[in-house]
């Protein structure tokens, strides 16, 4: 039994529209239970919790630059003579591939507008991906039950780098195409299939003609469409989870305390779209990215000083210059060339110790509780330390791909450029995570410090006896409620099981429970905070 | 905080739902209880009128600037034409005002949304209950019941010839369209390739790119000649092939080459040619230093001395360039003696092989 | 035949009638008059020019004895602290002193770029005095300066020859042991070219068999095409490429949006 939703006698003309079409649609759609459902959600609001939008805000931004430029881009690699605008290119031989995107530049309104809002929306979306992750890793967010959602994030986020580094590679212009090159040595590296490898991936020898047409079909078509794919079950997944938040006064874990979608998550959200494609508009009207017109076209012969690929591909590109010479291994007359497979061998493990550290974690602690409360970093030293060490880790690799320009900036040699991030690639990390460790617990000293004592308020005060103390002024409940409120683990104590033995499994569970928490602070209690209170005034 | 304290008077709706082992977590009690939420702040706009009036405009105002940088975007895309006489100029001018425009007309729209919700919108935080991710007992009894009715009436379980056989069909199904893509390579054996190039017995070394001929008395002391072989043009896979036959020639003083026995006469009076192609990954090693007789690849920072086999001397390569042996025909102008030795290029499994 | 009167030997001449020698003596006089007056002028132009050039080559001796001599030795022979000058021409002596690499701070294989230490006349009198002592590269004539060649045959010979370590677009880059191919930015023709004929430091040599005179016209058009115009992209970041991109969209693009998001997200007041 459908009605006509009631109306009101006295009404605009715009509301009386408005519920005739709201009407039409929910007779057709039951639109109104997704509305009742969704439209007044709680999200929480935190600005740490927007990062994820910017990045699905600049995919957004690079699917609609993309299609435009898709329109006017000639995926060939079909010798052509260049006769566009471009002087000093006038005449030159090469892909039609490179000469559609000269035009693109130099010979369509908005062209060169459009490739570098493309470009610099790529070089944000991987960007804001990777601190989204750090975000979502520090606070603990990918506990039970978000595991799944942080590896679907993790492919997410190769898949991005793979659209981006098929992307840049399409115009076949000088430096990408170094780039392939590079690909293509790598490929050949591999043992027993390798050279077969680089044929089918180029459709026979380097550089072939089939290279770009084939990376625009994955650019365009399959890597979009398993990414939006994946994007959209990760959305599902925050939809259905709900969103974790701080601890904080009247949050917890059985609540989600924010600001409804109508209005006013959707108009800061939606505002928030808006302004990232404003910020990516204003950059790339701006400031040049991938100026392909110096660059000229590929040929294997020309080479620039300065050849590094985009960002997100510099973690590999650095470990490529950092692995030592002389490594090829000639083991019964075949080569295998551990200078090159050193690289593609560890980091896909560093890559896997990032996709699987929900699942670690969840085995050290054994906690299969749900947890929408997030971690500060610091109430979580052992993790916060490692996520440093990471991040040491990537960046050291990530800075030896510009070896030669730190050196030039810099006055150094590239020698000891290198030289030096070798020895960082392996120092760096334990001291990264010594050093935030011990930080980690010492701000939870402190906290427990204020929690008990309250914070120093400046004022001296001359007690009868002529004592001087200074006053601490105790935080109100709410305040301390922050301090107090985290999850504290102890280590494992090993347990015969049933059978009466102690397994390996639990003997390394154990050793890992004991290295993640056998330093920590214990949260303050009500009867620590009673006993302070008697001492003092 | 410990998981089972301290939550509001709608009780503990995710460990009820879901009582999980919490591991290795201390749930000691520390006996303190959530505050609840604090008292909500009123902001200048919910307290006068006039800010809240004030506000409004704003919003509309970012709103208008917004309209105005839509419209001057179209206006500018008329205005600043890319011209014949400075076309550089032109696109700069261009792609200068149409993204400030564009930009502005969405700055215009975000600005003016979110200073609506925060200075206007209500700002009070509201509250809702989670439910435990896990289904209810009965929800996940039904499930199990939909699963166990359709086994039944279907006999999956029962059925094992039926099971394995259809787990068999559907695993092979995709294979077929794996197989396809074998195409994507050539029907060719790739090896053969890599260990030729066009340089053959007395063809002439030429200037990249214009084609012309290299005498030998044209290379002086110091100088680097980036070589390509004659007839490279006239092929038909010049790409393919200038990637394996560039070379680099230089001269350096007779007294300052070491050549083993072997390579003695690889060499024409000083003049050194070696494959321009990087043995690490494939880059062009391109920069040559004419007092320390260097040769030093941009991409990885593989060092190669040149008066010494062109051996590695810093960085991730593995192996010297491989040596084209070169002389000089009737006329003085320089010529291979051969095809490179080796394979040129980065390493690959069966390289050593014949 | 009767005994005549002994004539004296062709002395006198019978009046009325001119001498048979005489058109050869007014030949000669005409000859040797004009001959003279040519020679004595220009004698006294070529004792001017040829005065002005030793002036200028003694002026570059004595610049030369005071600012050189120490690294390069009195005859230009070369000492431990620098190389011989015999035979680099006066397109070194114009590059080297007229970029102010010269008089190097050290010894060392990287001379770079400083302050101009000399006037343009006293480096021409420092590029005529070693030009004098043995020849080499002179400066180049103007026509290959004027920048008004191929600039798209320059690009393709720049790319080939010049960008793996100046970069495409001459931004510079890193060679081996600290040393480092400059940026070519702002550099004048002359000096390029005499850069490229020359080859400073371990800069290869280009020479004229190598990359002929158009050839490097053709570069220097390019070049300048470069500096003549900016990049139409806008701000170029120093093109040096991804790195700088990269650190910008990280720094700036990031930390913008960060800050925006912490803006959206705070309490209004």
């Amino acid at each position: 039994m459908t009605t006509e939703a009631p109306q009101k006698p006295t009404q605009s003309g715009g509301m009386r529209f408005t519920n005739a079409a709201a009407n039409y649609i929910d007779e057709r759609t039951s639109i109104s239970g997704l509305v009742k459902e969704v439209g007044r959600k709680i999200f929480p609001d935190h600005w740490s919790f927007m990062l994820g939008e910017v990045a699905l805000y600049s995919f957004v931004v690079i699917l609609l630059s993309g299609t435009f430029l898709t329109f006017f881009f000639e995926p060939s690699m079909t010798e052509v003579h260049y006769e566009g605008s471009y002087v000093p290119l006038k005449g030159i031989e090469m892909s039609a591939a490179y000469a559609s995107s000269l035009d693109i530049t130099f010979d369509i309104r908005g062209g060169l507008l459009m490739r570098q809002v493309h470009h610099w929306a790529a070089l944000l979306f991987i960007a804001s991906i990777g601190l989204h992750m750090l975000r979502i890793f520090f606070t603990g967010a990918f506990r039970k039950p978000r595991e799944l959602n942080w590896f679907i994030g993790f492919v997410l986020f190769i898949l991005a780098m793979a659209e981006g580094f098929t992307g840049y590679s399409l115009p076949d212009d000088l430096l990408s195409g170094n780039g392939l090159r590079i690909i293509d040595g790598m490929v050949k590296a591999i043992p027993v299939a390798g050279t077969w490898v680089s044929y089918l991936l180029f459709g026979g020898e380097f550089p072939g003609t089939e290279v770009v047409p084939r990376f625009f079909t994955v650019h365009i078509l399959l890597l979009p469409a398993i990414l939006i794919a994946a994007l959209g079950v990760h959305l599902l997944l925050l939809v259905i989870n709900k969103h974790t938040q701080f601890a904080g006064p009247g949050r917890t874990n059985d609540n989600v305390v924010g600001v409804p979608v109508m209005p006013v998550f959707a108009a800061k959200a939606g505002g928030f779209f808006f302004i990232v494609f404003g910020v990516i508009m204003l950059i790339s009207a701006t400031f040049t990215i991938n100026p392909i017109w110096n660059y000229g076209p590929y040929d294997p012969s020309p080479v620039s000083a300065g050849t590094q690929p985009d960002w997100y591909i510099g973690f590999a590109d650095g470990a490529l210059r950092l692995a030592p010479p002389h490594l090829d291994w000639i083991i019964g007359g075949y080569t295998i060339p551990m200078g090159i497979l050193l690289p593609l061998v560890v980091l896909p493990l560093f890559l896997a110790a990032v996709a699987f550290y929900p699942f670690i974690e969840a085995w050290i602690t054994g906690d299969k509780r749900e947890h929408h409360i997030l971690d500060r970093p610091r109430n979580a030293p052992t993790r916060t330390a490692i996520g440093a060490a990471g991040v040491t880790f990537y960046a050291v690799l990530w800075a030896a791909a510009s070896s030669d320009l730190i050196a030039t900036h810099f006055k150094l040699t590239i020698e000891g450029v290198i030289h030096g991030c070798q020895a960082l690639l392996f120092v760096g990390p334990v001291v990264a995570y010594l050093v935030t460790k011990r930080v980690c617990i010492g701000l939870m000293k402190k906290d427990r410090e204020i929690a008990l004592h309250g914070f120093e308020s400046g004022r001296i005060v001359r007690l009868p006896g002529g004592e001087y103390i200074e006053v601490h002024e105790q935080l109100s409940e709410h305040e301390r409620w922050r301090l107090t409120s985290f999850t504290d683990y102890k280590p494992l104590m090993i347990r015969p099981n049933a059978q009466g033995k102690i397994t390996v499994n639990q003997r390394l569970r154990a050793v890992a429970s004991k290295w993640f928490f056998e330093d920590r602070i214990a949260p303050v209690t009500k009867a620590e905070i009673e006993q302070s209170h008697g001492d003092h005034h | 905080m410990a998981d089972d304290h301290g939550s509001t008077a709608a009780g503990t709706a995710v460990a009820k739902v879901a009582p999980a082992s919490a591991g290795t977590a201390a749930i000691d009690d520390t006996g303190l209880v959530n505050p609840g939420e604090p008292e909500h702040r009123l902001r200048v706009t919910d307290l006068d009128p006039k800010k809240e009036r004030l506000a409004e405009r704003r919003v509309s105002g970012f709103f208008f600037l917004s309209i105005i940088g839509s419209i001057l975007a179209v206006v500018f895309y008329v205005l600043f034409p890319i011209t014949e006489e400075a076309p550089v100029e032109s696109v700069r001018i261009s792609t200068l005002s149409l993204g400030l425009a564009i930009a502005l007309g969405l700055l215009g729209i975000g600005i003016g949304a979110v200073h609506w919700a925060k200075a206007l919108m209500s700002d009070v935080e509201l509250t809702e209950m989670r439910h435990g991710t896990r289904g209810t007992e009965a929800t996940r009894e039904k499930a199990a019941a939909v699963f166990t009715l359709g086994n039944k009436e279907s006999g999956f379980t029962r059925r094992a010839l039926v099971r394995n056989s259809l787990i068999g069909a559907v695993a092979l199904t995709p294979i077929p369209a794996v197989v396809l893509f074998r195409d994507l390579a050539p029907a060719a054996e790739p090896n053969d390739l890599l260990r030729h190039t066009l340089w053959k017995k007395d063809v002439r070394l030429t200037r990249d790119p214009s084609g012309t001929p290299i005498k030998a008395s044209d290379v002086t002391y110091g100088s680097a000649f980036h070589v390509i072989p004659e007839g490279l043009e006239e092929s038909e896979h010049y790409l393919e092939e200038k990637a394996k036959a560039a070379v680099l020639v230089m001269r350096l003083r007779p007294e300052d080459l070491i050549e083993s026995e072997e390579k003695k006469d690889w060499s024409y009076d000083g003049i050194v040619a070696y494959s321009k192609i990087c043995t690490h990954v494939g880059c062009p090693v391109a920069l040559y230093e004419q007092q320390t007789h260097h040769l030093l690849c941009p991409c990885h920072q593989s060092q190669f001395d040149v008066s010494d086999g062109a051996r590695v001397i810093f960085g991730p390569a593995s192996r010297p360039l491989p040596q084209l042996p070169i002389a000089i025909d009737s006329e003085g102008y320089l010529i291979a003696q051969s095809d490179f030795r080796e394979p040129v290029g980065p390493s690959f499994w069966d390289r050593e092989k014949n | 035949m009767a005994n005549k009167v002994e004539r004296p030997a062709r002395t006198t001449r019978a009046r009325g009638r001119r001498h048979p020698l005489a058109s050869i003596a007014l030949i000669a006089i005409g000859l040797l008059s004009t001959g003279g007056v040519y020679a004595l002028a220009t004698t006294s132009a070529a004792a001017e020019s040829t005065a002005a050039i030793e002036a200028q080559v003694d002026e570059g001796q004595k610049l030369f004895a005071a600012n050189c001599a120490t690294c390069h030795g009195m005859n230009l022979q070369g000492t431990s602290e620098g190389p011989s000058l015999i035979g680099v021409g006066a397109a070194s002596v114009d590059f080297q002193v007229g970029t102010g690499r010269m008089p190097a701070a050290a010894t060392g294989p990287q001379a770079e770029v400083k302050p101009v230490q000399f006037t343009e006349e006293q480096t021409a009198a420092l590029a005529a005095y070693v030009a004098s002592i043995a020849p080499g590269p002179a400066i180049p004539n103007d026509k290959y300066l004027q920048a008004d060649g191929d600039a798209a045959a320059g690009a393709e010979l720049f790319r080939i020859n010049c960008a793996m370590c100046h970069n495409v677009a001459g931004a510079g880059g890193a060679l081996t042991e600290g040393k480092y191919a400059p940026s070519l930015k702002g550099v004048t023709e002359a000096h390029i070219y005499e850069a490229m004929i020359t080859g400073p430091q371990n800069m290869p040599v280009f020479g004229d068999n190598n990359l002929s005179p158009d050839d490097k016209a053709n570069i220097i058009t390019y070049l300048k095409f470069l500096d003549d115009n900016p990049s139409p992209g806008g701000f170029d970041l120093g093109n040096l490429g991804p790195v700088s991109e990269g650190l910008f969209i990280w720094i700036f693009g990031l930390g913008a949006i960060v800050a925006i998001t912490v803006w959206l997200t705070a309490r209004s007041n």
